[in-house]
């Protein structure tokens, strides 16, 4: 695998991350459960669309076929997508969306304060500039863990429901395949494996708080970094690019 | 009109007109004021460089930001522009003047709490503050959510005045 092709796949996974979970964010608009957290999620969505943007440009141009952030958006089909499964799970309920953000952000922190060490001066801005936005989204995402949590035996129920459903979803945020090695080899990115421990401890002290459950070691879903992704994607993106799919070119 | 055209305005004179451009979202404070603006100068070939950074990543304000500036110098006459976006060091709300604090309060908007120093500081995850009601000046306030209008703001509400009032995160 060479550099460029290792590159421009490595930022695929970041801005797809951000992208997908910005659009799923973005389906709760003005059907949030109160007006706060509606704001409050768009909000988010708007951080990690801004990020997507900055990831999705770079990448276009280490891919040098004069494609663009909206081109890489809305003109790839379902397989080009490498977004872990993670983020592209449905909205659910609140619990279920609570658990998908703080799953990533415990990640998401981690990778983006790993990657502001990169030999990519490029990834290391970009990262640097995100962090700081993503250690604000676990804030909050935490904190609603643990008021669902330790809130009402309804709550509760529901809160455990959606971190046990979600879990088998994580694995795939730490396993390295080859793009993850040749950018670790390479000093422009991380080992994948390296984040687990923290993240864990972080979970499980979170969970704790909220007397909630770590779910055990079970199976892992995985694939999407590899363009293997759940079948609710595809619903995803045919809302997501229905405006460019039908009028090509579309300008706002 | 062909004096001025040519003419190359000293850079203090290009930061005074910024000065006047206000932010899109809090009209309030200028673009100079919320520390945005980087830097301004002239290059080797006259071409006027000025260097702006966003304040969040997905901040629906900047192209519009950069469409004012734009505006603000073109608009004295200064005929080669070229508008450079820096993301590092990242932006931070320790980089709001003290003009610019002050502006936020008297719009009812509460400044940032805290200095960020760099970026590392604010990984390390803090206690919420105290953050005091720009309207009564009360520190007996609750956060209703992490998040307001804008990306930069939090909802907060004064439990003695009891007015709703927007907080300007520390970042």
């Amino acid at each position: 695998m060479g550099r460029d092709e290792a590159l421009f796949q490595y930022l695929l996974r970041l801005g797809d991350n951000a992208l997908v979970l910005a659009q799923r964010l973005g389906e709760w608009t003005g059907k949030a459960p109160v007006i706060e957290e509606d704001l409050a999620t768009a909000n988010t969505a708007l951080d990690l669309i801004g990020q997507a943007r900055m990831w999705l440009t770079y990448a276009g141009e280490v891919e040098g076929k004069g494609r663009d952030e909206d081109k890489l958006a809305f003109l790839r089909d379902v397989s080009d997508f490498r977004n872990v499964l993670l983020v592209e799970q449905p909205n659910g309920n609140f619990a279920d969306t609570i658990a998908r953000q703080f799953y990533f952000d415990a990640w998401n922190v981690r990778a983006l304060g790993a990657l502001r060490g990169s030999r990519d001066a490029r990834i290391a801005d970009i990262a640097g500039k995100s962090v700081k936005e993503a250690v604000y989204h676990l804030e909050r995402s935490s904190d609603w863990v643990v008021r669902l949590g330790d809130g009402t035996d309804e709550s509760h129920a529901k809160m455990q429901a959606a971190i046990d459903d979600l879990w088998m979803y994580t694995g795939e945020l730490f396993a390295a395949d080859e793009v993850d090695r040749f950018m670790a080899d390479a000093g422009m990115g991380f080992d994948p494996v390296t984040l687990h421990a923290p993240w864990l401890e972080e979970v499980e002290r979170t969970l704790d708080d909220a007397t909630l459950a770590t779910p055990g070691a079970g199976h892992m879903q995985r694939g999407g970094k590899q363009g293997v992704h759940t079948e609710k994607l595809g619903y995803l993106l045919a809302e997501m690019q229905f405006l460019q799919r039908a009028y090509p070119g579309a300008q706002w | 009109m062909e004096a001025v055209a040519t003419a190359r305005p000293p850079v203090d004179q290009i930061w005074a007109w910024l000065g006047e451009v206000p932010d899109p979202e809090i009209p309030a404070v200028s673009v100079v004021d919320l520390g945005i603006v980087r830097e301004v100068r002239w290059d080797e070939t006259g071409e006027l460089v000025v260097i702006v950074t966003p304040t969040y990543a997905g901040c629906p304000a900047t192209e519009l930001i950069a469409a004012e500036i734009s505006r603000a110098i073109k608009g004295r006459g200064v005929q080669r522009l070229r508008l450079d976006t820096r993301l590092a060091p990242a932006w931070t709300t320790d980089w709001i003047s003290e003009r610019g604090r002050e502006k936020l309060a008297g719009y009812g908007i509460a400044p940032p709490g805290y200095k960020v120093v760099d970026a590392s500081a604010i990984l390390r995850r803090r206690a919420p503050e105290a953050v005091a009601c720009p309207r009564c000046g009360s520190q007996r306030t609750s956060l209703t959510s992490r998040f307001g209008s804008t990306p930069c703001k939090a909802l907060y509400r004064c439990d003695d005045c009891l007015e709703p009032f927007d907080y300007f995160k520390p970042h």
